[in-house]
């Protein structure tokens, strides 16, 4: 499986495949920090050690009836930094794997498993899945972690519960997280108000493309801050719920815009429809608000005859990186503009 | 995690601060947190957080308040038999060196455990080689928990249902133990 096939939209689950309530809630992720009990974490690992534990997770893998056939093994020391930028604007690895040198990431074909090992802790597994599936996602992820470690002997205290690099993970070392589509709640400025409302919960919401009024796309993603002294259950529940409101309320407020807001709104959104199916030039950031208005238009049926899935997709598929990869030329900023602009224009033109 | 400011660094430094029984966290890199004298990022502000007179060392050492500040000097020099880590090495960085370290500095961990996620006891997933006995103290830890719960939101008829739960559990805890016992 090269980094062609990764780049395959159809292949990747999340964004290709409707999930429940993916009209906002556009992925849900679980990932697990385990480590290896004894041996120093990541940052101060030397290099012999940190090969033996991908080779051995990979292994365990490997071994496996279901996932065995179906996982390929990328290390960070082998991959060019264009495909490093590019598997982490597809959110199969973090910005601090691909800088480690003895780091190496696992990914399943569906691409809803990935492994990273040797990132801050030994291993950080994730699960990613479309839609609100957090529950899916934690009982899939359950299964790899038994699988795990049945062979590994992960670090693990009776009092704190497994041991992580840095103490903010300890416990369940579990981050819960769903990925949002709110533009409406950042048009009407409330997500100051949910950003402080929700950190009562312990939860924390941050932009994927920036923060606050700047976050890129109206995207946000709500995760758990506390892993300590609740159980993975409880955890997955309490940002289920909290996302449930807060999509509850994203929908309330499309549903009964009127009047001259709801005539501002169309207009705004059609433009960004006629930017995007007409410009030669567009940046991967102004791209990814026009995305965004196209998306809501569709959502709530002001566009017509355009696949939704089209718009979730388009927000991994105009990266700087997934352009570069997809024309397979090595291409100035410009270039990539137009070849952006190109690549748009053939995704929603009818 | 990457720092909140910059989302470039990892965030080391990584403050929790209650106020009016609200809990607020910050995750900083230590340049941002020094450029702002922790002063704090966007959207705290409006929490109503008191930003006046923060600084890191200040940050630090309220992390460690019910700890003697000898006990912090004594800490600095404390190293992990496993992996030479320091105490000092730990606070400048956010992170330990392994797993053994959890251990060697078990005096700090309660209230800096406390301080980032209110709680000092693991409740969630028992690995199975660690045994049986473990997950269902665990399991009865839980429902102890959610049973006090229902008591105090007056779900009587749920309570004694978590209730009946807990002695089954006891009770096979115990018969697990005479098993062994006459292994």
């Amino acid at each position: 499986m090269g980094i062609e096939n990764l780049m395959e939209p159809s292949n990747i689950k999340w964004i290709s495949s409707p999930g429940p309530d993916s009209d906002i809630v556009i992925s849900s992720r679980v990932r697990l920090a385990r480590n290896i009990n004894d041996i120093p974490f990541p940052h101060l690992l030397p290099e012999q050690e940190a090969k033996t534990i991908i080779k051995n997770v990979h292994e365990t893998l490997r071994a496996d009836a279901n996932l065995g056939q179906n996982i390929e093994l990328y290390n960070m020391a082998e991959l060019p930094e264009e495909h490093k930028i590019l598997l982490s604007e597809m959110h199969l690895i973090s910005p601090d794997l691909a800088s480690s040198k003895n780091g190496a990431v696992i990914v399943n074909q569906d691409e809803t498993i990935s492994i990273m090992i040797n990132e801050e802790d030994h291993l950080r597994i994730q699960v990613m899945l479309p839609g609100l599936q957090l529950d899916e996602a934690f009982k899939e992820i359950d299964k790899i972690d038994d699988l795990l470690e049945a062979k590994l002997d992960f670090a693990f205290d009776e009092k704190i519960g497994y041991l992580t690099a840095c103490p903010t993970n300890v416990g369940t070392g579990m981050r819960a997280s769903v990925m949002m589509h709110l533009p409406v709640l950042t048009m009407m400025d409330q997500m100051g108000q949910i950003f402080a409302t929700i950190s009562q919960v312990g939860l924390v919401v941050r932009g994927i493309y920036g923060e606050g009024s700047q976050a890129k796309g109206n995207l946000y993603q709500i995760s758990n801050q506390i892993t300590l002294g609740k159980s993975e259950e409880d955890i997955i529940q309490n940002v289920m719920g909290v996302t449930r409101q807060i999509l509850m309320s994203e929908r309330k407020i499309r549903e009964n815009l009127s009047g001259e807001a709801r005539v501002r709104l169309e207009d705004r959104i059609l433009r960004s429809y006629g930017i995007l199916t007409n410009a030669k030039i567009i940046s991967s950031q102004e791209a990814l608000a026009y995305i965004s208005d196209v998306k809501l238009g569709v959502d709530m049926g002001i566009i017509k005859d355009l696949e939704p899935l089209v718009l979730n997709s388009l927000f991994i598929t105009t990266g700087p990186a997934y352009i570069q990869g997809i024309s397979n030329t090595e291409m100035s900023p410009v270039e990539r503009d137009l070849y952006r602009a190109d690549f748009i224009r053939q995704k929603i033109r009818k | 995690m990457l720092c909140e400011e910059c989302q470039m660094r990892p965030a080391t430094i990584h403050i929790t601060k209650i106020v009016n029984n609200e809990k607020f966290q910050v995750h900083l890199c230590e340049v941002c947190a020094k450029q702002k004298h922790i002063s704090l990022p966007t959207g705290f502000s409006v929490l109503g957080f008191d930003d006046a007179g923060f600084s890191v060392g200040k940050l630090l050492s309220s992390f460690f308040e019910p700890t003697e500040q000898s006990l912090t000097n004594a800490m600095d020099n404390a190293k992990c038999n496993r992996c030479g880590l320091s105490f000092d090495n730990f606070i400048q960085t956010g992170r330990f060196g392994c797993s053994q370290c959890y251990n060697t500095f078990k005096d700090q961990m309660n209230p800096l455990l406390r301080r980032i996620h209110g709680k000092t006891y693991h409740v969630g997933k028992v690995p199975r080689r660690t045994g049986g006995q473990l997950r269902i103290q665990h399991e009865i830890n839980r429902l102890k928990g959610e049973l006090q719960e229902a008591i105090n939101a007056e779900e009587y008829e749920r309570a004694a249902v978590i209730r009946d739960k807990i002695k089954q559990l006891e009770q096979s805890k115990n018969a697990e133990n005479k098993d062994k016992d006459t292994e």
